[in-house]
């Protein structure tokens, strides 16, 4: 498998407050990875980082290239969707012109009515209400906006969902990823959610990686759930 | 009756003006969060540009289209030089550039084409439309003009891939950013395109006031009251306060006979000044909520 990103060494933070202690991380093309880790762990900041939003050092390789001094807007324009936590809804503008927003780097217009087809595929009530001041669509339906609109990076999917939502949102990511092929990062605190989606998982603590593995190793491994994950 | 009648159509016709100040001030607001308080003098400034392109034998149409994409370039350019490093300045800083770009800008406009008063000709001619005593001629194409300008730029928000990202960039500027929109180059696009609608209403009200370097002055003013009554977070809403100020003014003019012609400026500040204290968002506009 080849790696698709490649993170060594990356530090980051708020103005004089450092929350990431030089992580190292990847992730296999094809597959998806989960960020797991409490409160304040340093998630949101790494996916933050990934996308040039916050100042950071270290590594970062898409497919080999460099892209840790990139602007966010050309890190998105080279292919990395991140979905921020709150997901980043456009709530003025309506359901349809969301999904254009998330096709703004292209430029072949049957190519994006095509993809438009596919999201609505995949969340049917989209379709319903596709002229409506996305604002007034519920977590659940945002959150299926935001996915049509970018893949990749994953903020915190299930935050504010019921849990009967969250498992919907989930299957559809697994079927992108063995339909589309789309890999992801998903970022959780709802670690058991994640890990049965994920191939390859990360715990991150205070800013520092404590443990990788695969998804499956963790999910079994019934000490380090306990110590790290709570449940 | 007739009276009345007439002061609204004069009234509708110089409110499209301060509809198209109010407009070009919104457009910046929504982009940075400021007021241009320097909108009028560079309308005044592409007005002149427009007279020296006419006075050098320009056909009207000519120099009136050239102005505009001058004038869009201009925007842009000011932006870019002096906005752009300003990005996350205190709103101090702002305020001391606009006023900084004001009284250079009026200088430069009296030390290139002097301060004396001079005549700009309308395409129109000030004959009575058919013959009629309600309008004038130059007042109809004055009104026809803006409601073009108006439409063209509704369909261009609205309909238009560019017309979008702006609109996405202005209202939620962290996630443009993560769709890929480049939303430091909207907000110059932003003020190249409030600096053309200013040239616009500059061309077009030369012909009423004269041309010289604060003609600008009071209209701007007028076209705050606009912008403020509309709701300063709303280009429509600004749009519609712009032609609500201006026949307000005229009919307070006319038929409050303490205000007069001499006291109308006050008329804009008084509105100013009611808005923000009974409903601080305007007609149109989302009262806003800041963090802090």
């Amino acid at each position: 498998m080849t790696k698709l990103l490649e993170v060594k060494g990356l530090h980051a933070g708020y103005g004089q407050t450092k929350v990431l202690h030089g992580i190292d991380f990847s992730i296999e093309q094809g597959s998806v990875t989960t960020l797991l880790g409490a409160n304040g762990a340093g998630k949101t900041t790494t996916l933050r980082a990934l996308c040039g939003m916050i100042r950071r050092s270290g590594d970062v390789l898409l497919n080999g290239e460099q892209i840790n001094r990139k602007q966010t807007e050309d890190i998105v324009r080279v292919g990395v969707a991140h979905v921020p936590d709150g997901r980043g809804t456009f709530t003025r503008q309506t359901v349809e012109e969301n999904l254009q927003l998330g096709a703004m780097t292209r430029g072949d217009r049957a190519a994006i009515a095509q993809d438009m087809e596919l999201v609505f595929s995949y969340f049917p009530i989209l379709k319903e209400r596709r002229t409506q001041q996305a604002g007034l669509l519920s977590g659940g339906e945002q959150q299926m906006l935001a996915v049509g609109r970018a893949l990749m990076l994953l903020d915190e999917p299930s935050f504010g969902l019921a849990p009967m939502i969250t498992r919907e949102i989930f299957e559809i990511f697994r079927e992108l990823n063995r339909k589309e092929k789309v890999s992801m990062l998903v970022v959780e605190q709802n670690a058991q959610i994640a890990l049965e989606l994920a191939d390859q998982a990360y715990l991150l603590e205070t800013g520092r990686i404590v443990f990788s593995g695969r998804a499956d190793d963790i999910r079994d491994d019934e000490n380090l759930r306990k110590a790290y994950l709570g449940y | 009756m007739e009276l009345f009648v007439q002061q609204v159509i004069a009234g509708i016709s110089t409110g499209s003006i301060y509809a198209c100040v109010a407009l070009a001030v919104v457009m910046i607001y929504v982009a940075i969060g400021h007021l241009n308080f320097a909108q009028g003098e560079m309308a005044m400034f592409s007005t002149f540009i427009a007279w020296q392109l006419i006075t050098w034998g320009v056909p009207y149409w000519v120099a009136f289209f050239l102005t505009i994409a001058i004038s869009f370039v201009g925007g842009i350019i000011i932006e870019r030089v002096i906005f752009k490093p300003l990005d996350n300045a205190p709103i101090l800083s702002h305020v001391v550039m606009f006023i900084a770009l004001l009284t250079i800008i009026t200088s430069a406009a009296g030390f290139i084409w002097d301060f004396s008063i001079k005549t700009f000709p309308s395409p129109f001619g000030s004959a009575p439309l058919f013959g009629s005593s309600l309008i004038s001629a130059h007042q109809a194409g004055m009104m026809a003009v803006t409601l073009l300008l108006l439409l063209a730029l509704f369909f261009f928000f609205r309909y238009t891939r560019v017309g979008l990202a702006l609109r996405a960039s202005a209202d939620n500027p962290v996630s443009a950013r993560l769709v890929g929109i480049r939303v430091s180059w909207m907000i110059a696009l932003g003020w190249g395109l409030a600096t053309a609608i200013g040239a616009v209403a500059g061309m077009l009200v030369a012909p009423v006031v004269f041309l010289e370097p604060n003609m600008m002055l009071g209209i701007l003013v007028y076209g705050f009251a606009g912008a403020v009554l509309g709701g300063l977070s709303s280009p429509g809403g600004a749009v519609l306060g712009g032609f609500l100020v201006g026949v307000i003014e005229n009919l307070a003019g006319t038929f409050i006979p303490v205000i007069g012609g001499e006291l109308k400026l006050t008329i804009a500040l008084c509105i100013i000044v009611l808005v923000l204290v009974l409903k601080p968002g305007g007609l149109f506009g989302r009262a806003t909520i800041q963090r802090v």
